[in-house]
C-alpha cells in the first residue's frame, strides 16, 4: 500500500484534509511557524498532491516534528481542515514505518517514550514529581527543590495523599487499576510502539 | 461589530453546564505542580458551593501528553478514555469534569471521532471489553473544570471576603486571562465566548471586582508544545512562546496572571524565573515577575482561604504582591511550614528575580 493510503486509514487525515485552497491562514496563525523553519501549509499542499517521495521526504524529515499541537490551526481554517491533525496522521505513520530513525527529530521519540510512556506504565500518569528534577528541568527552578526535599510534609499539609491508598492527590494507583491499564496498552498497541522504539534505538 | 451582532454570535457559543453531581477527573500537571489547587476545587465545589463532586480513586491519565508527543497509537487513548467513562457509569455519575484542558480536550475529540466514524466507536468498545471486560457509555454532560467555577462566580463573589480591587486605591486589579489552547481552539462551540471571545476566566475576573487586560498577543499559546517541552533540547519553543506573550503583556501592567490550564500556568510562571536568570528581564515590579495564578488559586483568595494552604508558596514567582494588593491578612511566617508546623528552611534565592520576603524583595 502506498504512502497516501495508509494516511488515509488514520481518521485524523480524513478528518484533517477536506480541501486545501492554500490560502495560508494556518501558517500566519502557527506559533510553530514563527520559531521554526516550519510552514502548515505546505505540509498540506505536499499530502494534498500525493506524490510519493515529497510523502516519504516528509516521513524522514525533521519538519513534521516541529509542530506544538496547540490546534490553532483548526480553529482558523476558512474551509475546516485540520493540518495538525495530518501532522499527526504523518508522525503516527512515521513512527509505525521506521522511518521516524532518519530524522534527528524523529529519533527524540525514545526520549518522550521513555519520559511519558513509562511514567504512565509506572504511575498511571504521564508526570510524577518523583522522576522530576532540576537537572533534567532546571526552569522548575529552586522553589522544586525545597517542595520535592520535603514532599512528604507539604503535600500532607495541602491535603494530598502522595503515595497513599484511595483517592486524592498523587495517590498511589492500585495494582489492579494498573493492572487495567497495561492490559489496555497492551490491546491497543501502545506496548508494541515502546517495544520497537526501544530496539531500533539500541540497533 | 455591533451590540445586536455581539449578542448573536455570543448565543452560539453558550453550553449547557450541569448544576450539580460531578465526576471529577484529575490532571497529570496539576496535582504536581499546583497540588493545592485541586484540593482547593474540590473544597471550594463540595464545601463552599455544597455540591456533589466524586474524586475516583480508579482514575488514571488520559493518556493526553502522551497522545500528542506520538507517544501512543490513537486507539490506546480512545481505549483509556472509554475506561474512564466506565469508572464514572461505575460510580453512578453522569456528569464528567476534566481539572486538565489537555484533557477536556481529548475527551471531546475522541467522542467526535466516535461520532463522525462509528466503526472506530466499535472497536474501542471491543478494545475494552477484552482488555478489562468493562463497558460504557458517554457523559451526558461533559465540561471543563473552569466551566464549573464560571458557572457559579456569582455564588462565589456572594460569600467573597476580597475583592479583586486595589485595597490602597480603590481600583480595580488588572488581570491577564489566559486560555489553555485545546479549551476552545479545537472545538470553538465547546467552550464558553467560542476561541474568539471566550469568557470562563474574564468573566470571572469581572464578577469578582477585577478588570480585564487586553493585549495583541492574548490568544497565543503559551507553547507547550508537548514534545517541544518534554525534551530538554527542545525547550526553547516553549520559552520563546512564552516570552512573546509577557513582551506583549507587560505596557499593560498587570496585576496577575490567571489561566485554567494547568500547563499553561507552570510555563508563565517558571518560564519567567528562567528568562529573569538568562536575560536578566523581569515583568513585575520591584524585579519580581508578575504573579501567575490558577483559577481555582484565584478563586480561593477571593473566598478568604490561607493562601498558603493552598500552595501558593509553590510558585517560582512570588504571589505576596498581589496578597498586599487585595488587602489579604495573611501570615508570612507560616509560609515555609510542614504539615504539623514544623519549620521546612526555605529554597535557594533564585541570582537574579527577585522573591518577596519579609515585606520587601530580595
Amino acid at each position: 500500500m502506498n504512502l497516501k493510503d495508509q494516511l488515509k486509514n488514520d481518521v485524523r487525515f480524513v478528518e484533517g484534509l477536506k480541501a486545501c485552497i492554500n490560502c495560508g491562514i494556518c501558517t500566519a496563525v502557527c506559533p510553530a511557524a514563527q520559531f521554526y523553519d516550519y510552514d502548515p501549509r505546505r505540509i498540506i499542499t505536499t499530502v494534498q498532491k500525493g506524490n510519493e517521495d515529497e510523502i516519504r521526504a516528509l516521513l524522514t524529515g525533521d519538519t513534521i516534528w516541529y509542530c506544538g499541537e496547540c490546534l490553532s490551526c483548526k480553529t482558523r481554517c476558512p474551509r475546516d481542515n485540520t493540518p495538525g491533525y495530518v501532522v499527526q496522521a504523518l508522525r503516527n505513520l512515521s513512527i509505525q514505518s521506521g522511518l521516524y530513525t532518519q530524522s534527528e527529530r524523529g529519533r527524540q521519540q525514545i526520549k518522550v517514550k521513555r519520559q511519558v510512556g513509562d511514567r504512565m506504565l509506572a504511575y498511571g500518569y504521564c508526570v510524577y514529581i518523583d522522576e522530576i528534577d532540576t537537572k533534567e528541568h532546571p526552569e522548575q527552578g529552586p522553589v522544586w527543590d525545597w517542595y520535592r526535599k520535603n514532599a512528604q510534609s507539604i503535600l500532607t499539609r495541602l491535603g494530598a495523599n502522595y503515595h497513599g491508598e484511595g483517592a486524592g492527590t498523587l495517590r498511589r494507583i492500585s495494582d489492579a487499576d494498573m493492572e487495567e491499564l497495561r492490559n489496555i496498552f497492551k490491546e491497543t498497541g501502545a506496548i508494541k510502539r515502546f517495544e520497537h522504539i526501544e530496539k531500533a534505538c539500541h540497533e | 461589530m455591533n451590540e445586536d451582532g455581539k449578542k448573536k454570535v455570543w448565543c452560539d457559543y453558550q453550553k449547557e453546564i450541569a448544576p450539580d453531581h460531578y465526576y471529577y477527573a484529575r490532571s497529570c500537571i496539576r496535582q504536581n505542580f499546583f497540588p493545592g489547587s485541586e484540593e482547593t476545587f474540590l473544597k471550594i465545589v463540595g464545601e463552599v458551593l455544597g455540591k456533589d463532586i466524586y474524586d475516583d480513586p480508579h482514575q488514571t491519565t488520559c493518556t493526553g501528553i502522551a497522545y500528542h508527543s506520538a507517544a501512543i497509537p490513537m486507539e490506546t487513548t480512545m481505549t483509556v478514555v472509554a475506561r474512564q467513562f466506565s469508572l464514572m457509569n461505575e460510580a453512578g455519575y453522569k456528569n464528567f469534569i476534566p481539572s486538565c484542558v489537555t484533557s477536556f480536550g481529548i475527551y471531546t475529540e475522541m467522542m467526535e471521532v466516535w461520532e463522525h466514524f462509528p466503526e472506530t466507536l466499535e472497536k474501542t468498545r471491543e478494545q475494552l471489553r477484552n482488555a478489562t471486560g468493562r463497558t460504557f457509555r458517554l457523559p451526558e454532560n461533559l465540561v471543563h473544570t473552569s466551566d464549573i467555577i464560571y458557572h457559579f462566580k456569582n455564588e462565589i463573589a456572594a460569600k467573597a471576603m476580597y475583592r479583586l480591587v486595589n485595597k490602597r486605591t480603590g481600583k480595580p486589579l488588572r488581570g491577564v486571562e489566559h486560555i489553555g489552547c485545546h479549551y476552545a481552539k479545537i472545538f470553538p462551540v465547546k467552550g464558553l465566548g467560542g476561541a474568539e471571545f471566550p469568557c470562563v476566566l474574564s468573566g470571572m475576573i469581572e464578577a469578582w471586582g477585577g478588570e480585564v487586560i487586553d493585549y495583541p498577543e492574548r490568544r497565543h499559546c503559551c507553547g507547550f508544545g508537548f514534545r517541544n517541552y518534554v525534551i530538554k533540547e527542545n525547550r526553547g519553543y516553549p520559552l520563546s512562546n512564552t516570552k512573546r506573550k509577557f513582551d506583549s503583556m507587560e505596557p499593560y501592567q498587570p496585576d496577575f496572571v490567571v489561566t485554567n490550564c494547568p500547563g499553561c500556568t507552570f510555563f508563565m510562571d517558571r518560564w519567567q524565573y528562567v528568562i529573569a536568570e538568562m536575560e536578566g528581564k523581569t515583568y513585575g515590579a520591584n524585579g519580581m515577575g508578575i504573579p501567575v495564578l490558577t483559577y481555582e488559586e484565584l478563586a480561593g483568595l477571593v473566598l478568604g482561604f490561607d493562601p498558603w494552604s493552598m500552595g501558593m508558596q509553590l510558585h517560582q514567582v512570588s504571589v505576596e504582591p498581589l496578597l498586599e494588593k487585595m488587602g489579604i491578612l495573611y501570615d508570612q511566617t507560616k509560609k515555609y511550614l510542614g504539615a504539623n508546623g514544623e519549620a521546612l528552611g526555605r529554597p535557594e534565592l533564585p541570582e537574579r528575580l527577585k522573591v518577596y520576603e519579609n515585606d520587601h524583595p530580595c
